[in-house]
């Protein structure tokens, strides 16, 4: 056997997962093919709203090949839940009924009114056209302050409001600065939480200020495109009293209980498998109305069927992410210390309620105040009903928000007090500390050392070079302009806290489960129930493992995503895996070897006490000759021939970890760039992130997590926002009108970390799957704004597209610009509403 | 994404594609590198019932020497031009170009009598070939023709390619040491079609401009000529480029779409004219 004294982790261990995934032998939902398996299609509405007044599949059922067309009228008795909303964020949350077929109206383009079911795709789909539908098309609403109004066209006329609902923290006051509509609807939408709160008094501080910046940002909507678009297979399998269902997902486990929650299936009659999963970023972190009327079919039908989406479908019908009009209000002193911080949100929920959706603005609340410490805050949210696709989590989920909106303003606040943006940070970042201390709202950040990452950051940019280039470009009036952009960040990692999800309207259930058993042949077996799509949990468990059990991660194997063979699970998604479930790997591998001390004690005739553990061998304090090694123990506790007097057999245990706390990884972001003011294209030059996850337990694949991320963050900033028209039409329908930028648009990224262990968990790990997209978007604007402040330009909304910086300079100049009308309506929304061509 | 049901020929010569063009009409089309005609068949804009496929003709796959001018074949791909000597040589613009389209595996598939038969107006090479004075040979029933590029372009899409006609070659001529070349692409993304792309060839006179030709991409429903900024520049000194260019939108109607407003391609246009003739000047 092989002895391991080395420290697998902290090393960057080449991905366990990379060799399938990069010679093609993954095995994604699509390879699956099982006999007798159908296909599905979806009639999907052209319409934003409509009433369908004639519905007819029959034409469709004529076609060689359809099996079956289904309207949702026959099927409503399956589903009694519909597709669930687990997310209650206030006691007066309008929660429609969300159909996973429509019955009478249709709500966004891409809404499902009838579907058919074939012996392949192609056939499927071409037999859509057969269907008849009359649809009476009424007017929708597409943006959110237009839902609000007096008025406005009902996406659900049984609330008789668009508001989805209303979340306050610390509003004392907040309406006498704000110009608010009065709305006494939705009052006192309750606070649910322990940990989101508000505090002091937002008014005295606006009025005692020195300065106040008031600012709006809007948060485009942008699609989660994940390079494998969503797929599932669902199979009345023998053997199975149920269903099986595989699903490319994030969240098998939940699937499983939402599944049943919405069709009445008992949970323990349905299995969820992820087989590999092309990725997510939040958009599979859901069950999808799709995969409920597939799972139907397979049970009405007695056969497997599978459903694919194409790109189109995933654009129109797959959650969107972000959303979101902020309106901000931050208080100062001419030293630039900050008194008080407000907040009201809109929140675009689209035209349902998927999973999370309204908890996503309200899991980000607590961040506004981000890095920074000062007594005063309040922040309002607003859910609002569209006609367009519902939202939920996109990577970040909340937290590139509120990270946004504080880190422009106070690039904003810098400038207007004459002060370096480094500057204006330092004088109110946290000291650093080590034991859990409050935020403004209430958090209970567990470390930081801000002051450590943003020293770095700086030494690495050469700041003081780049100001003196700066400064000679201005004075040339070179037509590319140099701008350096910071941000200064921190988020929420490790969901969560039991206790603290259901404060956040999520019921709870934060923990991880993992089972670690060593087989008679000493190999290593590590079930666990987070769910990787990407992430390398096979790779950096298999390190944790290896170290605590002292064998290499060779000889371990994880296994995760089949509810059958890891019961119990919570998924992947909130960079909580590590903190949570790499946690309970540890824990339950420490188990196996404290169990494994007694039997070496047994085995050596020694005491328990007297027993030490090194580099996989138990030995006797004092003689190390006498030792045995974790393979010998774990052979001779499968075997149970010689065991202590009442010991179970096989070293196999177990561990349901719950975090005390969320963990708080922070960092420093500096983006430079040159902005070509005759054209307003924006190249970034550079991008420095020194970042701070606690100890890492892979650099690979931390390394990779950043610049995943920061290409998200920076494709928010530059590159990708979802446009509809002004009849709810998607514009942006195809990946050539949706801007994902490639390789080639993105800088070479300059990547340091400082290491400020977690006092919540053993490995003091954070996490840093969504840093990338937190720490971005507002260094990139910050660094445009930067560039072209001398114009007088203090904002650009994102995407900062050349058309939009084009725009803003020749605002700042005078110059009349003939797209006026454009820019009013996309002040007044979350999604860029544009004529069509 | 999923297009409609089609049948499959594939032509063993040219003769045979125009051959099966007669027999199956107006419901059929040639399919070259697919690179245009398979993403709207997927979108179901295009549903032709019988795909005539080209793409073993590779004696359609070529650059010879004819003289005063480069002969390229239709089924040329955009990597072969991209990587030509001959080209780099004698026509550097249309080589420069190829590898500006789309992205590596586009180039693999796609190719140069794909691109002008399809008649997109942001595409790239149109407006190349265009201000190069080029021309295109189609092949028929009745024989051959040589089209100057300046009559092929028709409008949106459409060109003077018949029914039952291929094309079989484009010729460009060959720039001599006097005239440098440029193309400049203005996209969000490297990968992107042209938002706006202007082509110049300036021919250098004793120090000044002697001639110029400029061809605008995604200006209009074809390949445009900056006229103005060509009258202009002819027999101009060097710095009054700037100036001139300042009338490269004129007599254009581009578009407004997600992408761009009008007004900010015509914005561009001016921009990029003025640096794709003083990038020429210095080529
Ligand atoms: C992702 C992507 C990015 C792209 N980016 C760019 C870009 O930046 N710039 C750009 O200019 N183009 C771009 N293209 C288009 C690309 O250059 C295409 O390859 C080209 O426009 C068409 O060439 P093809 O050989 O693929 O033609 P096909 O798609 O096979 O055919 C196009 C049309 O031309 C007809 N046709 C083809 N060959 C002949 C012939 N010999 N005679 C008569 N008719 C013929 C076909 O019937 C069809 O109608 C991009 C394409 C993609 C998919």
């Amino acid at each position: 056997m092989t002895q391991a004294p080395e420290r697998y982790m902290g090393g960057g261990l080449p991905r366990k997962e990379d060799p399938n995934l990069v010679t093609g032998r993954a095995n994604w939902t699509d390879n699956i093919k099982l006999p007798g398996m159908l296909h599905l299609a979806m009639l999907r509405s052209p319409f934003a709203r409509a009433k369908i007044t004639k519905l007819d599949v029959s034409g469709a059922l004529e076609r060689p090949g359809v099996v079956g067309a289904f309207t949702g009228a026959e099927l409503a008795d399956q589903w009694p839940g519909g597709v669930p909303c687990g997310a209650v964020v206030s006691d007066q949350q309008n929660s429609p009924f969300f159909s996973p077929i429509v019955t009478d109206e249709v709500r966004h383009v891409g809404d499902v009114l009838a579907v058919v079911v074939a012996s392949d795709r192609y056939t499927a789909q071409d037999a859509l056209e057969s269907i008849v539908v009359d649809y009476e098309p009424l007017p929708p609403v597409v943006n959110m302050e237009a839902a609000l109004a007096e008025g406005a066209p009902l996406v659900h006329e049984e609330f008789g409001t668009n508001e989805c609902f209303k979340y306050t923290a610390g509003v004392e006051g907040i309406d006498d600065l704000f110009d608010a509509p009065d709305d006494t609807q939705l009052e006192g939408g309750g606070v649910r939480g322990p940990n989101v709160g508000g505090q002091g008094d937002t008014g005295e501080a606006m009025r005692r200020a020195d300065v106040v910046i008031k600012e709006r940002y809007i948060q485009q909507r942008v699609l989660p495109t994940a390079i494998e678009p969503r797929a599932v297979v669902a199979s009345p399998e023998p053997g199975h009293q149920g269903i099986v269902m595989y699903s490319s997902t994030q969240v098998p486990h939940l699937l499983k209980i939402v599944l049943s929650l919405s069709t009445g299936i008992p949970e323990n009659e349905i299995r969820v498998v992820a087989p590999d999963v092309g990725g997510g970023f939040g958009s599979k972190l859901n069950l999808y109305r799709e995969e409920i009327i597939a799972v139907v079919l397979a049970k009405k039908l007695g056969t497997p069927v599978k459903y694919v989406e194409d790109r189109s479908e995933n654009y129109q019908a797959t959650i969107h992410g972000r959303g979101q009009i902020q309106d901000i209000e931050l208080a100062a002193n001419s030293d630039g210390k900050i008194l008080g911080l407000r907040v009201k949100l809109l929140d675009d929920m689209g035209a349902y309620l998927q999973l999370l959706t309204p908890a996503i603005a309200v899991s980000g609340a607590a961040l506004f105040p981000g890095v920074y410490n000062f007594e005063n805050f309040a922040i309002e949210i607003k859910g609002v009903f569209t006609n367009l696709t519902p939202t939920d989590a996109y990577r970040g989920a909340g937290r590139p928000e509120a990270c946004f909106a504080i880190e422009r303003a106070m690039d904003s606040l810098a400038r207007e007090l004459n002060m370096d943006p480094a500057e204006v940070r330092r004088r109110n970042f946290f000291e650093p500390f080590d034991e859990p201390t409050a935020n403004p709202a209430g958090l209970q950040y567990d470390s930081f050392n801000l002051q450590a990452v943003l020293d770095r950051a700086i030494e690495l940019a050469d700041y003081e070079s780049l100001r003196a280039e700066q400064q000679r470009r201005r004075e040339s009036g070179d037509p590319v302009q140099l701008g350096i952009g910071f941000s200064t960040y921190t988020e929420i990692c490790g969901l969560g806290p039991s206790q603290a999800l259901a404060g956040l309207g999520l019921g709870g259930g934060g923990w991880e489960a993992a089972n670690v058993r060593m087989l008679v042949t000493g190999k290593v077996e590590v079930a666990t129930g987070t769910s990787p799509h990407g992430q390398g949990h096979e790779t950096s468990w298999s390190q944790i493992a290896a170290d605590v059990l002292g064998v290499t991660p060779d000889d371990v194997d994880v296994i995760h995503g089949d509810t059958d063979a890891v019961p119990f699970g919570r998924d992947t998604y909130g960079s909580r895996s590590l903190a949570v479930g790499g946690i309970a790997v540890y824990h339950a591998a420490n188990k196996v070897v404290e169990k494994g001390k007694k039997i070496a004690a047994h085995m050596l005739e020694a005491s328990e006490e007297d027993i030490e553990f090194e580099g996989g061998r138990f030995s006797v304090a004092g003689s190390p000759d006498q030792n045995v090694t974790i393979q010998d123990v774990a052979g001779a506790a499968y075997l149970a021939a010689d065991l202590p007097e009442g010991m179970e057999p096989v070293l196999n245990e177990s561990m349901i970890y719950d975090p005390p706390n969320f963990t708080f990884p922070f960092g420093a972001h500096i983006c430079v760039s040159e902005v070509d003011t005759e054209t307003g294209k924006v190249k970034l030059r550079d991008y420095i992130a020194v970042d701070d996850c606690g100890p890492v337990i892979n650099p690979t694949i931390v390394d990779g997590q950043l610049h995943g991320g920061l290409a998200q963050g920076i494709a928010q900033a530059l590159y990708e926002g979802v446009i509809y028209d002004e009849e709810g039409n998607l514009v942006t329908a195809s990946m050539v009108d949706y801007m994902i930028p490639g390789a080639p648009e993105l800088p070479n990224f300059t990547l340091d970390r400082t290491v400020t262990p977690s006092p919540s968990n053993p490995l003091g790990v954070k996490g840093v799957g969504e840093a990338g997209t937190i720490g971005a978007p507002p260094a990139v604007i910050n660094s445009i704004v930067d560039a072209l402040s001398p114009l007088g330009i203090k904002h650009i909304d994102m995407p900062a597209s050349p058309m939009r910086v084009w725009k803003a300079i020749q605002n700042a100049q005078g110059k009349q610009s003939g797209d006026r009308q454009i820019d009013a309506s996309l002040e007044a929304s979350g999604a860029d509403i544009k004529q069509g061509r | 994404m999923i297009p409609v049901a089609f049948d499959y020929e594939v032509a063993e010569s040219v003769d045979h594609a125009i051959e099966l063009l007669g027999q199956y009409g107006d419901e059929s089309k040639l399919l070259a590198g697919g690179h245009s005609l398979i993403p709207i068949m997927r979108l179901r804009l295009a549903a032709p019932a019988v795909l005539i496929d080209l793409g073993k003709l590779e004696n359609l796959r070529y650059v010879r020497d004819g003289g005063d001018h480069l002969k390229i074949g239709a089924m040329t791909r955009h990597r072969d031009l991209a990587f030509n000597e001959m080209v780099a040589q004698h026509c550097g613009i249309v080589g420069y170009t190829a590898g500006l389209l789309g992205d590596p595996s586009v180039q693999h598939r796609g190719t140069i009598g794909g691109t002008l038969s399809h008649g997109d107006a942001s595409g790239d090479m149109p407006s190349v070939i265009t201000a190069l004075e080029g021309s295109i040979v189609v092949q028929g029933p009745n024989g051959e023709r040589v089209v100057k590029a300046a009559d092929f372009f028709q409008d949106y899409l459409v060109t003077d390619l018949g029914e039952q006609e291929v094309v079989t070659e484009v010729r460009v001529p060959k720039l001599n040491g006097n005239t440098g070349w440029s193309y400049k692409k203005f996209s969000r993304r490297s990968q992107d079609w042209a938002m706006v792309g202007v082509a110049a060839v300036v021919e250098r006179s004793n120090g000044s401009i002697g001639s110029a030709r400029i061809a605008l991409t995604a200006m209009g429903a074809t390949p445009l000529r900056a006229t103005s900024v060509e009258q202009a520049l002819s027999g101009a000194p060097r710095d009054a480029v700037a100036e001139a260019a300042q009338s490269a939108d004129e007599g254009t109607s581009p578009a407004s779409d997600s992408a761009a407003s009008a007004e900010f391609r015509r914005h561009l246009a001016r921009v990029w004219t003025k640096r794709a003739v003083e990038e020429a000047l210095s080529r």
